[in-house]
């Protein structure tokens, strides 16, 4: 933990990047430690995802349920829609410094930490998502005889999943980028390397930046794709 | 844990920082469990005057620069429809790219700095501009332009007069969004090298020195939020109309 | 900027006759034409209706004169001046425009609204807002509303708003589709008729798209029946096309009811009244039972009217067993008609008042004659019903 004042020139390169995540070398800055490789950069990178999916569904758990009955109820429109617009605010690295001052490192802390990035936009959007369904659609369920939690469940819920998807989508994008400043909560994901560059050097900073980069693209396409396959056709007609 | 970028990042006030610290002992400071410490906050405020005026800077010019782009690039869209799934889904993929990563990806093309933060900054606002402006054109009922054809402005006339006007809330609602974002996101430039608030929560983090944490963090949200304010009543001076429809 | 101001002067000659010339669309690389090969002769100052089933490309027929859709063959000549030839932009300046859905601009105020056009054109800013006010005055709205956003008033006013807007730079051509569409019946009418009122006062050339026959009678001078394809299937006045339907698909459109519908066209003068026998207050009432015994009266109830001749009621058996005939009758006058009146009100106006006979009054106040139910569907099964032509068009007056 040396706090080294770096003033020496950038020195990285797409190819040492390269060389760094696929071939394990000598660290020369931190005497002969071995560094980077496949086995590490994968490591790092199912940490950065684990972290994220573990997030992620925290603050699914909380904020979906919440986001679905207040939209439902119309109620609570205030705090929702408020809620979204401090989040955005809240600077991550505050706060994920702060909580690793004040309430400690780990794993169970990041989490929740991470989790509170990633409720407002769920919450808001999908409280938006239900409160933007049209009124008569579900006048109409209540008149054929649902139940409320079927309202919910088959109709303004399809209805309000782009505007949720929305929100996961943000959310799972705030909490990757975040994610990757985990190292200083204490869980090394590929964060490790970008703010490591003393041991992993500047080349490992790059390939760090580069995992991140890609991960983060995966997820977003592989939510995009989810989104794909579970709008009902008849919305994804009505959008074009 | 390894930190390296850190004191170079904070540049003078870091230097300054380490001086005082091993100088002076300040009480507060010794004791890890304070949540805040008044004092040092009355004695040190100062040093946060710059970090803030860095951001401040780095906000305003990377939205600015962002905005001019994804602005051009909705009117491009606009009269070129088949444009529209390439350029969301490039700007979809700046905007999911980290902004750590992002300005690391860059190293070793602009190096480290302030211009390396704004790129990263500005490519991360164009996709919530880019779709606001997008969303605000589209929204405008298509009888006014109908009407506004027929009474013989031409495609300019159009797009100035009745389009972008009637787009003004989307667009400013998409620049709030984006502001917003953006002042957050900037304590991270840090990591580029390019000052700003993050330079007093990233060195601390590491001390465990919750107070500057906190007056950054503080800082920053209240730059936000008065963002969002100034945004927020140019957008009600600016669309009069709706104001009335309110009432 | 000279030329805008040559424009102009063109613009404030009143009105252009507009000429299709074989005018014909195609859609993309459809075959099917949705305007064919249209020709039509619509005379400076007149109202002429496109009427016809949905699709059959009324809208379209009607949006190629302002170029807002571009013809694929053929021409269009508004005061004997191709369409093609003309900068688009610059021909609609000239070409006013009026469509359902109004298409008011919501960020600008009533007055900035109306001032659209003139403002394209560089006026100036005094003329614009004289023009404006005058508009304002001219659709019967409150000045106050000037100022008002869209959205603050109701939809009746709205497309008042709309007429001016496309009124104000005084154009020589008004396209007008389905204009009054979206308006509930009561206003729809009221619409009407203040449409009517100003056309008499401005004289445009206008070109008006429904798909309501009823709506084509009351504000054509001259009707285009159009089929599906763009085809027209009679172009004639309304009361030709009423009497005397080219083939069996206008006599379709216009309905079973055409004769009924041509009471529309027709006022009470044009018709042969019946005359009733009068009585005067104080005169014996021996001299009235004389007129009713007379085997040509036409009304077997005596009409009491005083000095002026002007009807005050009717008299009864009660009232005639008295010496004199008393000042206050009976049954009251009941419907009051006037000659001017439009004969389908006529009619509407006796079944409301639930009665068989309703004095007609002139100018003066002076009686006319009756008119009953019997004389009006006397003339509807009358082969001169089918016949005879009536130039009358409901037109409020003043
Ligand atoms: N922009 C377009 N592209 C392709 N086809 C069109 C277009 N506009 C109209 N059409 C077709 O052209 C035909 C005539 O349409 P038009 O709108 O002129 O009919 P209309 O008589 O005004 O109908 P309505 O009474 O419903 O307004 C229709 O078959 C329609 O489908
Ligand atoms: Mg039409």
């Amino acid at each position: 933990m040396s706090l080294a004042l770096i003033q020496a020139p950038v020195s990285a390169s797409f190819g040492g990047a390269f060389e760094f995540i696929f071939t394990p070398q000598t660290s020369n800055v931190t005497g002969g430690k071995t560094v980077g490789g496949l086995s590490q950069v994968v490591e790092l990178t199912l940490t950065q995802l684990e972290v994220t999916v573990l997030a992620l569904a925290l603050a699914l758990v909380v904020a979906l349920p919440a986001g679905l009955y207040f939209g439902h109820r119309g109620t609570g429109e205030l705090v929702a829609i408020g809620l979204g617009n401090a989040g955005r605010a809240v600077p991550e690295l505050a706060l994920i410094a702060l909580m690793a001052a004040v309430i400690g490192v780990g794993l169970l802390n990041l989490t929740v930490a991470l989790a509170i990035l990633g409720i407002p936009p769920i919450l808001t959007n999908t409280f938006v998502g239900i409160r933007e369904v049209d009124r008569a659609s579900v006048d109409a369920a209540r008149g054929i005889g649902m139940t409320e939690f079927e309202i919910v469940h088959k109709v303004e819920a399809p209805m309000a999943l782009p505007s949720i998807f929305t929100g996961i989508r943000t959310a799972t994008i705030n909490i990757v980028a975040t994610a990757t400043i985990a190292p200083l909560a204490g869980v090394a994901t590929l964060g490790e390397f970008i703010l490591g560059e003393n041991v992993y050097g500047a080349n490992g900073v790059l390939a760090g930046a580069i995992m991140v980069a890609l991960l983060a693209l995966v997820l977003e396409f592989s939510l995009a794709g989810l989104q794909r396959l579970l709008t009902s056709k008849g919305l994804r007609l009505s959008a074009v | 844990m390894a930190s390296g970028v850190l004191f170079a990042a904070a540049g003078e006030v870091g230097k300054g920082f380490i001086h005082e610290r091993t100088s002076e002992t300040l009480p507060c400071q010794a004791k890890p469990s304070h949540l805040f410490c008044w004092d040092w906050a009355r004695q040190n405020i100062d040093r946060f005057g710059t970090p803030a005026l860095q951001q401040f800077e780095l906000v305003a010019i990377s939205v600015a620069v962002g905005f001019a782009v994804a602005f051009a690039l909705a009117l491009l869209a606009h009269r070129r429809r088949w444009l529209r799934p390439p350029l969301l889904a490039g700007t979809g993929v700046l905007y999911a790219i980290p902004s750590i990563a992002f300005f690391l990806l860059l190293l070793p093309i602009t190096g480290r700095g302030r211009e390396t933060a704004i790129i990263a900054l500005s490519a991360y606002t164009l996709q919530i501009i880019y779709r606001n402006v997008t969303v605000g054109l589209s929204n405008v009922p298509a009888s006014a332009k109908d009407a506004a054809r027929g009474m013989g402005m031409t495609e300019r006339q159009i797009l100035w007069r009745v389009e972008l006007p009637l787009a003004t809330p989307e667009i400013v609602g998409g620049l709030r969004i984006a502001t917003v974002s953006t002042v957050a996101i900037a304590t991270l430039a840090v990591f580029a090298h390019a000052g700003g608030l993050g330079t007093q929560i990233f060195t601390e983090a590491n001390l465990h020195f919750p107070t500057s944490i906190l007056i950054a963090g503080g800082i920053a949200m209240l730059m936000a939020l008065s963002f969002d304010a100034i945004l927020l009543t140019v957008q009600r001076f600016a669309t009069p109309w709706r104001r009335v429809r309110a009432s | 900027m000279p030329s805008e101001e040559v424009t102009d002067e063109r613009s404030n000659s009143g009105a252009s006759a507009v000429r299709y010339e074989g005018a014909t669309k195609r859609y993309g690389d459809s075959s099917v034409a949705a305007v064919d090969a249209l020709t039509l002769e619509i005379p400076a100052g007149e109202i002429c209706v496109l009427v016809g089933p949905s699709g059959c490309g009324k809208t379209t027929a009607m949006r190629m004169v302002n170029r807002t859709v571009e013809m694929s063959e053929g021409d269009i000549l508004i005061g004997g001046e191709s369409v093609r030839d003309r900068d688009a932009a610059r021909l609609r300046r000239e070409i006013g425009y009026v469509i359902q859905q109004i298409g008011l601009f919501p960020h600008r105020t009533i007055a900035q609204n109306i001032a659209a056009v003139p403002q394209l054109l560089g006026w100036k800013k005094e003329r614009t807002e004289a023009r404006t006010a005058e508009l304002i005055e001219l659709i019967g709205l409150d000045p106050e509303l000037g100022g008002r956003y869209p959205a603050q008033l109701s939809g009746g006013q709205q497309q008042r708003v709309g007429v001016a807007r496309a009124l104000a730079a005084d154009p020589l051509v008004m396209l007008m589709d389905e204009p009054f569409g979206a308006i509930d019946p009561i206003n729809r009418e009221r619409l009407q008729n203040e449409f009517l009122r100003l056309q008499a006062e401005i004289g445009k050339t206008v070109l008006f798209v429904t798909h309501d026959i009823d709506e084509a009678i009351k504000m054509g001078d001259r009707i285009a029946v159009m089929r599906e394809g763009g085809k027209v299937a009679q172009y004639a006045t309304p009361a030709e096309i009423l009497m005397d339907p080219a083939d069996e698909f206008v006599e379709d459109f216009v309905g079973a009811d055409r004769a009924l519908k041509r009471l529309a066209l027709m006022r009470v003068a044009d018709i042969d009244l019946w005359k009733a026998p009068l009585a005067y207050v104080g005169q014996p009432t021996a001299e009235v039972r004389a007129k009713l015994a007379s085997p040509d009266v036409e009304v077997p109830y005596p009409l009491l009217v005083d000095s002026e001749r002007r009807p005050l009621g009717w008299l009864s058996e009660r009232d005639l067993r008295a010496d004199v005939v008393p000042s206050r009758p009976d049954s009251p006058l009941g419907p009051l008609l006037d000659r001017d009146d439009v004969m389908r009100d006529a009619l509407a106006d006796l079944l409301q008042g639930e009665a068989q006979y309703a004095a007609v009054a002139d100018h003066q106040g002076r009686i006319a004659g009756v008119l009953s139910v019997e004389i009006i569907s006397e003339f509807l099964g009358s082969p001169e019903a089918k016949t005879e032509e009536h130039g009358a068009v409901e037109r409020p007056h003043g």
